[in-house]
Protein backbone atom coordinates (compact mmCIF):
# COMPACT_ATOMS: atom_id res chain seq x y z
CA UNK A 1 0.00 0.00 0.00
CA UNK A 2 3.31 1.75 0.02
CA UNK A 3 2.36 4.39 -3.09
CA UNK A 4 -1.02 4.16 -2.90
CA UNK A 5 -1.45 6.51 0.42
CA UNK A 6 -3.83 9.38 -1.61
CA UNK A 7 -5.95 6.69 -2.98
CA UNK A 8 -5.91 4.94 0.46
CA UNK A 9 -7.02 8.62 2.17
CA UNK A 10 -9.94 8.91 -0.20
CA UNK A 11 -11.45 5.26 0.38
CA UNK A 12 -11.15 6.44 3.82
CA UNK A 13 -13.66 9.28 3.52
CA UNK A 14 -15.88 6.49 1.56
CA UNK A 15 -16.11 3.88 4.29
CA UNK A 16 -16.14 6.35 6.86
CA UNK A 17 -19.67 8.08 5.47
CA UNK A 18 -20.95 4.84 5.15
CA UNK A 19 -20.24 3.45 8.83
CA UNK A 20 -22.08 6.91 9.97
CA UNK A 21 -25.27 5.22 8.57
CA UNK A 22 -24.52 2.57 11.26
CA UNK A 23 -23.25 0.19 8.50
CA UNK A 24 -20.52 -1.25 6.94
CA UNK A 25 -19.20 -1.34 3.14
CA UNK A 26 -20.46 -4.62 2.72
CA UNK A 27 -23.60 -4.44 4.46
CA UNK A 28 -22.59 -6.09 7.89
CA UNK A 29 -23.22 -4.40 11.39
CA UNK A 30 -20.44 -3.25 13.20
CA UNK A 31 -20.16 -6.61 15.76
CA UNK A 32 -20.78 -9.24 12.60
CA UNK A 33 -18.41 -11.73 11.16
CA UNK A 34 -18.45 -12.86 8.02
CA UNK A 35 -19.56 -15.93 6.89
CA UNK A 36 -17.44 -18.64 8.36
CA UNK A 37 -16.94 -22.09 7.27
CA UNK A 38 -14.29 -24.68 8.38
CA UNK A 39 -13.53 -28.17 6.67
CA UNK A 40 -11.31 -30.29 8.56
CA UNK A 41 -8.92 -33.22 6.94
CA UNK A 42 -8.48 -31.10 4.12
CA UNK A 43 -4.60 -32.09 3.30
CA UNK A 44 -4.23 -35.45 4.11
CA UNK A 45 -0.96 -36.03 4.25
CA UNK A 46 -1.07 -34.16 7.37
CA UNK A 47 -1.78 -35.28 10.84
CA UNK A 48 -4.34 -33.05 10.62
CA UNK A 49 -5.54 -30.28 8.95
CA UNK A 50 -8.25 -27.45 8.65
CA UNK A 51 -8.90 -24.82 5.93
CA UNK A 52 -10.74 -22.43 7.15
CA UNK A 53 -12.58 -19.23 5.48
CA UNK A 54 -14.10 -15.87 6.73
CA UNK A 55 -15.88 -14.33 3.67
CA UNK A 56 -13.32 -14.76 0.93
CA UNK A 57 -10.24 -15.07 3.52
CA UNK A 58 -9.04 -18.63 3.05
CA UNK A 59 -6.47 -20.24 5.46
CA UNK A 60 -5.19 -23.95 5.73
CA UNK A 61 -3.19 -24.81 9.07
CA UNK A 62 -1.55 -28.06 8.80
CA UNK A 63 0.01 -29.87 11.64
CA UNK A 64 2.88 -32.42 11.40
CA UNK A 65 4.12 -34.27 14.66
CA UNK A 66 7.76 -35.82 14.50
CA UNK A 67 10.03 -37.02 17.71
CA UNK A 68 12.59 -34.25 19.16
CA UNK A 69 14.54 -33.90 21.73
CA UNK A 70 12.56 -31.52 24.71
CA UNK A 71 14.37 -28.37 25.54
CA UNK A 72 16.10 -28.39 28.58
CA UNK A 73 13.90 -26.09 31.23
CA UNK A 74 10.76 -28.67 30.38
CA UNK A 75 12.42 -31.90 30.17
CA UNK A 76 9.22 -33.90 30.21
CA UNK A 77 6.61 -31.33 27.75
CA UNK A 78 6.64 -31.95 23.98
CA UNK A 79 7.20 -29.12 21.90
CA UNK A 80 4.67 -27.12 19.76
CA UNK A 81 5.47 -24.93 17.11
CA UNK A 82 3.50 -22.33 15.22
CA UNK A 83 4.48 -20.49 12.23
CA UNK A 84 3.04 -18.27 9.76
CA UNK A 85 3.91 -17.42 6.04
CA UNK A 86 1.80 -15.25 3.70
CA UNK A 87 2.07 -16.96 0.28
CA UNK A 88 2.38 -15.03 -2.26
CA UNK A 89 -0.51 -16.64 -4.35
CA UNK A 90 -2.82 -15.09 -1.66
CA UNK A 91 -1.98 -11.44 -2.51
CA UNK A 92 -0.28 -8.57 -4.26
CA UNK A 93 1.38 -7.61 -1.14
CA UNK A 94 2.76 -10.73 -0.31
CA UNK A 95 6.33 -11.67 -1.59
CA UNK A 96 7.99 -14.81 -2.01
CA UNK A 97 11.57 -15.09 0.71
CA UNK A 98 11.87 -15.80 4.22
CA UNK A 99 9.09 -14.53 6.61
CA UNK A 100 8.51 -10.59 7.24
CA UNK A 101 7.37 -8.85 10.38
CA UNK A 102 3.46 -9.43 9.33
CA UNK A 103 4.30 -12.77 8.80
CA UNK A 104 6.18 -13.57 12.23
CA UNK A 105 3.59 -11.30 14.31
CA UNK A 106 0.74 -13.17 12.84
CA UNK A 107 2.15 -16.38 13.87
CA UNK A 108 3.39 -15.64 17.31
CA UNK A 109 -0.15 -14.00 18.37
CA UNK A 110 -1.68 -17.38 17.32
CA UNK A 111 1.13 -18.97 19.15
CA UNK A 112 0.96 -17.25 22.25
CA UNK A 113 -3.14 -17.92 22.19
CA UNK A 114 -2.35 -21.89 22.00
CA UNK A 115 0.63 -22.40 24.26
CA UNK A 116 -1.06 -19.62 27.23
CA UNK A 117 -4.43 -20.91 27.52
CA UNK A 118 -2.34 -24.55 27.60
CA UNK A 119 -4.44 -25.55 24.00
CA UNK A 120 -2.11 -28.85 24.24
CA UNK A 121 -1.44 -30.63 27.08
CA UNK A 122 2.59 -30.59 26.42
CA UNK A 123 3.14 -33.19 29.56
CA UNK A 124 1.32 -35.69 27.63
CA UNK A 125 3.44 -35.37 24.83
CA UNK A 126 6.18 -36.66 26.85
CA UNK A 127 7.43 -40.17 25.51
CA UNK A 128 10.98 -40.54 27.51
CA UNK A 129 11.48 -37.56 29.74
CA UNK A 130 15.21 -35.59 29.07
CA UNK A 131 15.14 -37.88 26.09
CA UNK A 132 12.59 -38.38 23.03
CA UNK A 133 8.51 -35.90 23.08
CA UNK A 134 6.68 -35.14 20.34
CA UNK A 135 7.02 -32.04 18.24
CA UNK A 136 3.90 -31.04 17.32
CA UNK A 137 3.98 -28.42 14.05
CA UNK A 138 1.47 -26.31 13.16
CA UNK A 139 1.84 -24.40 9.83
CA UNK A 140 -0.51 -21.83 8.83
CA UNK A 141 -0.68 -21.29 5.26
CA UNK A 142 -2.60 -18.51 4.14
CA UNK A 143 -4.16 -18.93 0.30
CA UNK A 144 -6.07 -16.09 -0.05
CA UNK A 145 -6.15 -12.47 1.61
CA UNK A 146 -9.34 -10.89 2.24
CA UNK A 147 -8.69 -9.65 6.08
CA UNK A 148 -8.45 -10.69 9.46
CA UNK A 149 -5.70 -13.31 9.11
CA UNK A 150 -5.68 -13.60 12.84
CA UNK A 151 -8.59 -14.56 13.40
CA UNK A 152 -8.98 -16.80 10.47
CA UNK A 153 -5.51 -18.68 11.27
CA UNK A 154 -6.04 -18.93 15.00
CA UNK A 155 -9.49 -20.76 14.12
CA UNK A 156 -7.24 -22.98 11.66
CA UNK A 157 -4.79 -23.69 13.90
CA UNK A 158 -6.87 -25.32 16.64
CA UNK A 159 -9.35 -27.16 14.27
CA UNK A 160 -5.91 -28.68 12.85
CA UNK A 161 -5.16 -29.59 16.56
CA UNK A 162 -8.46 -30.97 16.89
CA UNK A 163 -8.56 -33.11 13.18
CA UNK A 164 -5.09 -34.37 14.20
CA UNK A 165 -4.64 -38.13 15.38
CA UNK A 166 -0.99 -39.71 16.06
CA UNK A 167 0.74 -41.77 13.61
CA UNK A 168 1.88 -45.06 14.45
CA UNK A 169 4.77 -45.41 16.26
CA UNK A 170 6.95 -48.23 15.47
CA UNK A 171 10.30 -49.12 17.37
CA UNK A 172 11.42 -45.06 17.72
CA UNK A 173 9.98 -45.00 14.01
CA UNK A 174 7.15 -42.90 12.88
CA UNK A 175 4.90 -44.68 10.51
CA UNK A 176 2.79 -41.88 9.00
CA UNK A 177 1.30 -43.91 6.55
CA UNK A 178 -0.94 -45.46 9.51
CA UNK A 179 -2.65 -42.96 11.75
CA UNK A 180 -4.22 -44.52 14.94
CA UNK A 181 -7.21 -42.91 16.50
CA UNK A 182 -5.43 -41.21 19.05
CA UNK A 183 -6.21 -37.61 19.27
CA UNK A 184 -3.96 -35.16 20.67
CA UNK A 185 -4.46 -34.20 24.56
CA UNK A 186 -6.54 -31.09 23.72
CA UNK A 187 -6.92 -29.32 26.89
CA UNK A 188 -8.30 -25.50 25.64
CA UNK A 189 -9.46 -23.97 22.76
CA UNK A 190 -8.83 -20.74 22.62
CA UNK A 191 -10.03 -18.06 19.69
CA UNK A 192 -9.11 -15.39 18.52
CA UNK A 193 -11.13 -12.18 17.71
CA UNK A 194 -9.64 -9.08 16.05
CA UNK A 195 -11.35 -5.62 16.12
CA UNK A 196 -10.50 -2.41 13.51
CA UNK A 197 -10.73 0.89 14.62
CA UNK A 198 -11.69 3.78 11.53
CA UNK A 199 -11.63 6.85 12.71
CA UNK A 200 -14.22 6.64 15.84
CA UNK A 201 -16.08 3.34 15.13
CA UNK A 202 -14.50 -0.17 15.96
CA UNK A 203 -15.35 -3.05 13.98
CA UNK A 204 -15.31 -6.79 14.79
CA UNK A 205 -13.85 -9.44 11.94
CA UNK A 206 -12.39 -6.45 9.36
CA UNK A 207 -12.08 -7.31 5.45
CA UNK A 208 -9.35 -6.29 3.55
CA UNK A 209 -10.83 -2.53 2.32
CA UNK A 210 -10.99 -1.58 5.76
CA UNK A 211 -7.75 -3.36 7.05
CA UNK A 212 -6.18 -0.91 4.20
CA UNK A 213 -7.99 2.06 6.21
CA UNK A 214 -7.99 0.89 9.97
CA UNK A 215 -5.90 3.46 12.17
CA UNK A 216 -5.29 0.66 14.84
CA UNK A 217 -6.07 -3.30 15.49
CA UNK A 218 -7.20 -4.75 18.57
CA UNK A 219 -6.81 -8.86 19.05
CA UNK A 220 -7.88 -10.75 22.02
CA UNK A 221 -7.51 -14.19 22.40
CA UNK A 222 -9.97 -15.53 24.18
CA UNK A 223 -9.97 -19.27 26.52
CA UNK A 224 -12.93 -21.26 26.79
CA UNK A 225 -13.18 -20.31 30.37
CA UNK A 226 -13.89 -16.69 29.17
CA UNK A 227 -10.46 -15.90 29.97
CA UNK A 228 -7.96 -13.49 27.79
CA UNK A 229 -4.94 -15.60 26.96
CA UNK A 230 -2.83 -13.14 24.45
CA UNK A 231 -3.67 -9.30 23.43
CA UNK A 232 -1.68 -7.73 20.72
CA UNK A 233 -2.68 -4.24 19.31
CA UNK A 234 -1.56 -3.20 16.20
CA UNK A 235 -0.60 -0.31 14.03
CA UNK A 236 -0.34 4.06 14.42
CA UNK A 237 -3.67 4.61 16.01
CA UNK A 238 -4.25 4.05 19.73
CA UNK A 239 -7.10 3.13 21.98
CA UNK A 240 -8.51 4.36 25.41
CA UNK A 241 -8.40 2.26 28.54
CA UNK A 242 -12.60 2.70 28.19
CA UNK A 243 -12.27 1.32 24.79
CA UNK A 244 -10.27 -1.74 25.59
CA UNK A 245 -12.43 -2.78 28.36
CA UNK A 246 -15.41 -2.10 26.45
CA UNK A 247 -13.62 -4.24 23.41
CA UNK A 248 -12.70 -7.14 26.06
CA UNK A 249 -16.39 -7.56 26.77
CA UNK A 250 -17.55 -7.78 23.21
CA UNK A 251 -14.74 -10.05 22.41
CA UNK A 252 -16.19 -12.59 24.85
CA UNK A 253 -19.09 -12.71 23.34
CA UNK A 254 -17.70 -13.31 20.27
CA UNK A 255 -15.79 -16.06 21.03
CA UNK A 256 -18.38 -17.84 21.73
CA UNK A 257 -19.91 -17.73 18.67
CA UNK A 258 -16.70 -18.60 17.20
CA UNK A 259 -16.28 -21.80 18.93
CA UNK A 260 -19.60 -22.44 18.08
CA UNK A 261 -17.28 -23.96 14.53
CA UNK A 262 -15.16 -25.89 16.85
CA UNK A 263 -17.23 -28.58 18.04
CA UNK B 1 6.95 -28.43 34.83
CA UNK B 2 9.59 -25.67 34.42
CA UNK B 3 13.16 -26.39 35.40
CA UNK B 4 14.42 -23.21 37.80
CA UNK B 5 11.24 -22.44 38.48
CA UNK B 6 11.13 -21.00 42.67
CA UNK B 7 8.57 -22.60 44.75
CA UNK B 8 6.70 -19.20 45.52
CA UNK B 9 7.29 -16.08 43.67
CA UNK B 10 5.60 -14.07 46.57
CA UNK B 11 6.51 -14.63 50.50
CA UNK B 12 5.07 -12.64 53.14
CA UNK B 13 3.74 -10.60 51.03
CA UNK B 14 6.96 -9.27 49.14
CA UNK B 15 7.87 -10.33 45.83
CA UNK B 16 11.52 -12.10 45.14
CA UNK B 17 13.50 -8.74 44.63
CA UNK B 18 11.64 -7.41 47.96
CA UNK B 19 9.27 -5.28 45.93
CA UNK B 20 5.73 -4.17 46.95
CA UNK B 21 3.07 -5.58 44.52
CA UNK B 22 2.99 -1.90 43.00
CA UNK B 23 6.07 -0.27 43.19
CA UNK B 24 8.81 -0.12 40.50
CA UNK B 25 12.28 -1.27 39.80
CA UNK B 26 14.72 1.67 40.37
CA UNK B 27 15.18 3.82 37.32
CA UNK B 28 17.79 6.25 35.93
CA UNK B 29 17.60 7.79 32.47
CA UNK B 30 19.86 10.17 30.50
CA UNK B 31 19.05 12.02 27.51
CA UNK B 32 22.13 12.25 24.73
CA UNK B 33 24.73 9.86 25.67
CA UNK B 34 26.16 9.64 22.52
CA UNK B 35 28.21 12.20 20.33
CA UNK B 36 27.21 10.67 16.45
CA UNK B 37 23.60 10.20 16.85
CA UNK B 38 21.04 12.90 16.63
CA UNK B 39 19.75 11.92 19.62
CA UNK B 40 20.40 9.37 22.27
CA UNK B 41 19.37 8.19 25.34
CA UNK B 42 20.59 5.60 28.45
CA UNK B 43 18.39 3.45 30.82
CA UNK B 44 18.40 1.62 33.27
CA UNK B 45 15.83 0.06 34.80
CA UNK B 46 16.27 -2.31 37.51
CA UNK B 47 19.14 -4.60 36.45
CA UNK B 48 18.31 -3.58 32.42
CA UNK B 49 20.81 -1.29 30.45
CA UNK B 50 19.70 0.00 27.43
CA UNK B 51 21.08 2.39 24.95
CA UNK B 52 18.91 4.26 22.14
CA UNK B 53 19.83 6.46 19.33
CA UNK B 54 18.01 8.48 16.93
CA UNK B 55 19.22 8.95 13.37
CA UNK B 56 16.81 11.61 10.90
CA UNK B 57 14.66 12.98 9.82
CA UNK B 58 16.74 11.70 6.44
CA UNK B 59 17.31 10.54 3.07
CA UNK B 60 15.12 6.98 2.79
CA UNK B 61 17.62 4.08 2.03
CA UNK B 62 16.50 2.10 -0.14
CA UNK B 63 14.49 4.58 -1.68
CA UNK B 64 11.34 2.83 -2.47
CA UNK B 65 10.10 2.98 0.91
CA UNK B 66 9.72 6.43 1.15
CA UNK B 67 6.54 7.91 1.52
CA UNK B 68 5.24 11.08 -0.61
CA UNK B 69 3.38 12.53 2.31
CA UNK B 70 4.98 11.84 5.51
CA UNK B 71 8.59 10.32 6.83
CA UNK B 72 8.50 6.58 8.12
CA UNK B 73 9.65 5.58 11.28
CA UNK B 74 11.74 2.53 11.42
CA UNK B 75 12.80 1.13 15.18
CA UNK B 76 14.83 -2.09 15.37
CA UNK B 77 15.08 -3.42 19.13
CA UNK B 78 18.28 -5.54 19.38
CA UNK B 79 19.96 -7.80 22.64
CA UNK B 80 23.81 -7.73 22.52
CA UNK B 81 24.96 -11.31 22.45
CA UNK B 82 25.64 -11.16 26.12
CA UNK B 83 22.93 -9.59 27.27
CA UNK B 84 21.04 -12.29 28.41
CA UNK B 85 22.01 -15.65 30.08
CA UNK B 86 22.68 -18.05 27.27
CA UNK B 87 24.27 -16.03 24.75
CA UNK B 88 21.99 -14.81 22.29
CA UNK B 89 22.99 -15.19 17.94
CA UNK B 90 23.61 -12.15 16.74
CA UNK B 91 21.15 -11.28 14.22
CA UNK B 92 17.31 -10.57 14.33
CA UNK B 93 14.97 -13.46 15.76
CA UNK B 94 10.69 -13.65 15.71
CA UNK B 95 10.87 -11.72 18.91
CA UNK B 96 13.02 -9.19 17.68
CA UNK B 97 11.09 -8.25 15.09
CA UNK B 98 7.90 -8.14 16.39
CA UNK B 99 9.44 -5.80 19.20
CA UNK B 100 11.04 -4.07 17.27
CA UNK B 101 7.14 -3.70 15.02
CA UNK B 102 4.84 -2.79 18.10
CA UNK B 103 7.63 -0.29 19.28
CA UNK B 104 7.32 1.43 15.63
CA UNK B 105 4.16 1.08 15.99
CA UNK B 106 3.62 2.65 19.33
CA UNK B 107 5.78 5.99 18.40
CA UNK B 108 4.53 6.54 15.07
CA UNK B 109 1.36 7.54 17.23
CA UNK B 110 3.29 10.88 18.59
CA UNK B 111 5.75 11.86 15.67
CA UNK B 112 4.52 14.58 13.56
CA UNK B 113 5.48 12.21 10.53
CA UNK B 114 3.86 14.38 7.83
CA UNK B 115 6.43 17.43 8.73
CA UNK B 116 9.20 15.12 6.90
CA UNK B 117 7.71 13.54 3.24
CA UNK B 118 10.18 11.56 1.88
CA UNK B 119 12.34 10.86 4.61
CA UNK B 120 13.52 8.06 7.50
CA UNK B 121 13.47 8.57 11.08
CA UNK B 122 15.55 5.92 12.40
CA UNK B 123 15.69 4.63 16.30
CA UNK B 124 18.23 1.84 17.05
CA UNK B 125 17.55 0.18 20.69
CA UNK B 126 20.29 -2.21 22.39
CA UNK B 127 19.66 -4.04 25.28
CA UNK B 128 23.01 -4.52 27.26
CA UNK B 129 21.87 -5.92 29.73
CA UNK B 130 18.32 -7.55 30.42
CA UNK B 131 16.16 -8.82 33.11
CA UNK B 132 12.63 -8.84 32.08
CA UNK B 133 10.43 -5.96 30.86
CA UNK B 134 12.81 -4.79 27.94
CA UNK B 135 10.10 -4.26 25.61
CA UNK B 136 8.81 -1.06 27.76
CA UNK B 137 12.20 -0.31 29.08
CA UNK B 138 12.91 -0.17 25.15
CA UNK B 139 10.10 2.16 24.20
CA UNK B 140 10.72 4.52 27.40
CA UNK B 141 14.19 4.73 25.62
CA UNK B 142 13.24 5.13 22.30
CA UNK B 143 11.30 7.97 22.81
CA UNK B 144 13.53 10.07 24.81
CA UNK B 145 16.37 9.23 22.17
CA UNK B 146 13.85 10.51 19.59
CA UNK B 147 13.20 13.65 21.81
CA UNK B 148 16.86 14.31 22.26
CA UNK B 149 16.92 14.74 18.95
CA UNK B 150 15.03 16.88 18.64
CA UNK B 151 11.94 15.60 16.39
CA UNK B 152 8.86 16.69 17.31
CA UNK B 153 5.90 15.01 19.01
CA UNK B 154 2.64 15.59 20.38
CA UNK B 155 4.39 13.88 23.58
CA UNK B 156 6.27 10.85 24.81
CA UNK B 157 5.38 7.81 25.11
CA UNK B 158 5.73 6.31 28.69
CA UNK B 159 6.05 2.09 29.41
CA UNK B 160 5.44 -0.28 31.87
CA UNK B 161 4.05 -3.40 32.50
CA UNK B 162 2.01 -5.30 35.18
CA UNK B 163 1.27 -8.26 35.21
CA UNK B 164 0.07 -12.05 37.48
CA UNK B 165 2.46 -13.41 39.79
CA UNK B 166 1.66 -16.16 42.65
CA UNK B 167 -2.41 -15.08 41.52
CA UNK B 168 -1.56 -11.15 42.55
CA UNK B 169 -1.63 -8.48 40.01
CA UNK B 170 1.64 -6.80 40.55
CA UNK B 171 3.88 -3.96 38.71
CA UNK B 172 6.88 -4.01 36.11
CA UNK B 173 7.93 -7.93 36.25
CA UNK B 174 11.20 -8.60 36.51
CA UNK B 175 13.12 -11.73 34.84
CA UNK B 176 11.98 -14.47 37.42
CA UNK B 177 8.52 -13.36 37.59
CA UNK B 178 8.07 -12.74 33.43
CA UNK B 179 9.42 -16.32 33.05
CA UNK B 180 7.25 -18.40 35.76
CA UNK B 181 4.43 -15.67 36.63
CA UNK B 182 1.03 -16.19 34.86
CA UNK B 183 0.53 -13.03 32.65
CA UNK B 184 2.43 -10.29 31.63
CA UNK B 185 1.01 -7.42 30.36
CA UNK B 186 3.11 -4.65 28.82
CA UNK B 187 1.33 -0.95 28.43
CA UNK B 188 2.31 1.98 26.44
CA UNK B 189 0.60 5.42 26.98
CA UNK B 190 0.25 9.03 25.74
CA UNK B 191 -0.05 10.63 29.18
CA UNK B 192 -0.96 13.70 27.60
CA UNK B 193 -3.96 12.23 25.78
CA UNK B 194 -4.76 8.81 27.71
CA UNK B 195 -4.10 7.17 24.33
CA UNK B 196 -2.50 3.44 24.67
CA UNK B 197 -0.11 3.12 21.49
CA UNK B 198 1.37 -0.19 22.61
CA UNK B 199 -0.62 -2.84 24.66
CA UNK B 200 0.28 -6.49 24.06
CA UNK B 201 -0.47 -9.30 26.74
CA UNK B 202 0.54 -13.15 27.40
CA UNK B 203 -0.87 -15.06 30.32
CA UNK B 204 -4.17 -15.93 31.45
CA UNK B 205 -6.46 -12.98 33.05
CA UNK B 206 -9.58 -12.95 34.07
CA UNK B 207 -11.98 -9.62 33.02
CA UNK B 208 -11.72 -8.47 36.38
CA UNK B 209 -7.75 -9.09 36.76
CA UNK B 210 -7.26 -7.57 33.32
CA UNK B 211 -8.67 -4.24 34.32
CA UNK B 212 -6.82 -3.81 37.55
CA UNK B 213 -3.95 -5.11 35.65
CA UNK B 214 -4.44 -2.36 32.95
CA UNK B 215 -4.85 0.18 35.26
CA UNK B 216 -1.64 -0.78 37.76
CA UNK B 217 0.19 -0.45 34.15
CA UNK B 218 -0.86 3.23 33.19
CA UNK B 219 -0.06 3.85 36.71
CA UNK B 220 3.42 2.72 36.29
CA UNK B 221 4.00 4.83 33.09
CA UNK B 222 2.81 8.08 34.76
CA UNK B 223 5.52 7.73 37.10
CA UNK B 224 8.06 6.69 34.06
CA UNK B 225 6.79 9.55 32.38
CA UNK B 226 7.72 11.84 35.06
CA UNK B 227 11.64 10.39 34.65
CA UNK B 228 11.63 10.69 31.48
CA UNK B 229 10.39 14.29 31.44
CA UNK B 230 13.34 15.26 34.20
CA UNK B 231 16.18 13.20 32.26
CA UNK B 232 15.25 15.46 29.34
CA UNK B 233 15.04 18.92 31.50
CA UNK B 234 18.25 17.61 33.21
CA UNK B 235 20.00 18.06 29.23
CA UNK B 236 18.11 20.48 28.35
CA UNK B 237 17.43 23.11 31.18
CA UNK B 238 14.13 23.76 33.23
CA UNK B 239 13.92 26.39 34.99
CA UNK B 240 17.41 25.31 36.60
CA UNK B 241 18.88 25.75 33.14
CA UNK B 242 21.37 23.35 32.21
CA UNK B 243 24.32 22.47 30.44
CA UNK B 244 23.61 22.84 26.78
Amino acid sequence: MESNSIVASIKKDYILTVLETGKRVDGREFDEYREIEIIRGYAQRAEGSALVRIGNTQVLAGVKLSLATPFPDTPDEGILSTTAELVPLASPSFDIGPPDERAIELSRVVDRALRESNALDLEKLCIVPNEKVWLVNVDIYILDYDGNLFDASCLAAISALLDARFPKLEDDKIIYEEKTNEALPIKNKPVEVTFAKIGKYTVVDPNLEEEEVMDARITFGITQENELCALQKGLRGSFTREEILDLFDKAIEKAKELRRYLE
Amino acid sequence: MKVGKPEKLIVNGKRLDGRAFDELRPIKIKAGVLKRADGSCYLEWGKNKIIAACYGPREVHPRHLARPDRAILRCVYKMAPFSVKERKKPGPDRRSVELSKVITEALENVVFLNLFPRSAIDVYIEVLQAEGGTRCASLTAASVALADAGVPMKDLVAACAAGKVDGEIVLDLFELEDNYGEADLPVGIVPRTGEITLLQMDGNLTREEFEKALDLAIKGALQVYELQKAALKEKYGGENGGEQ
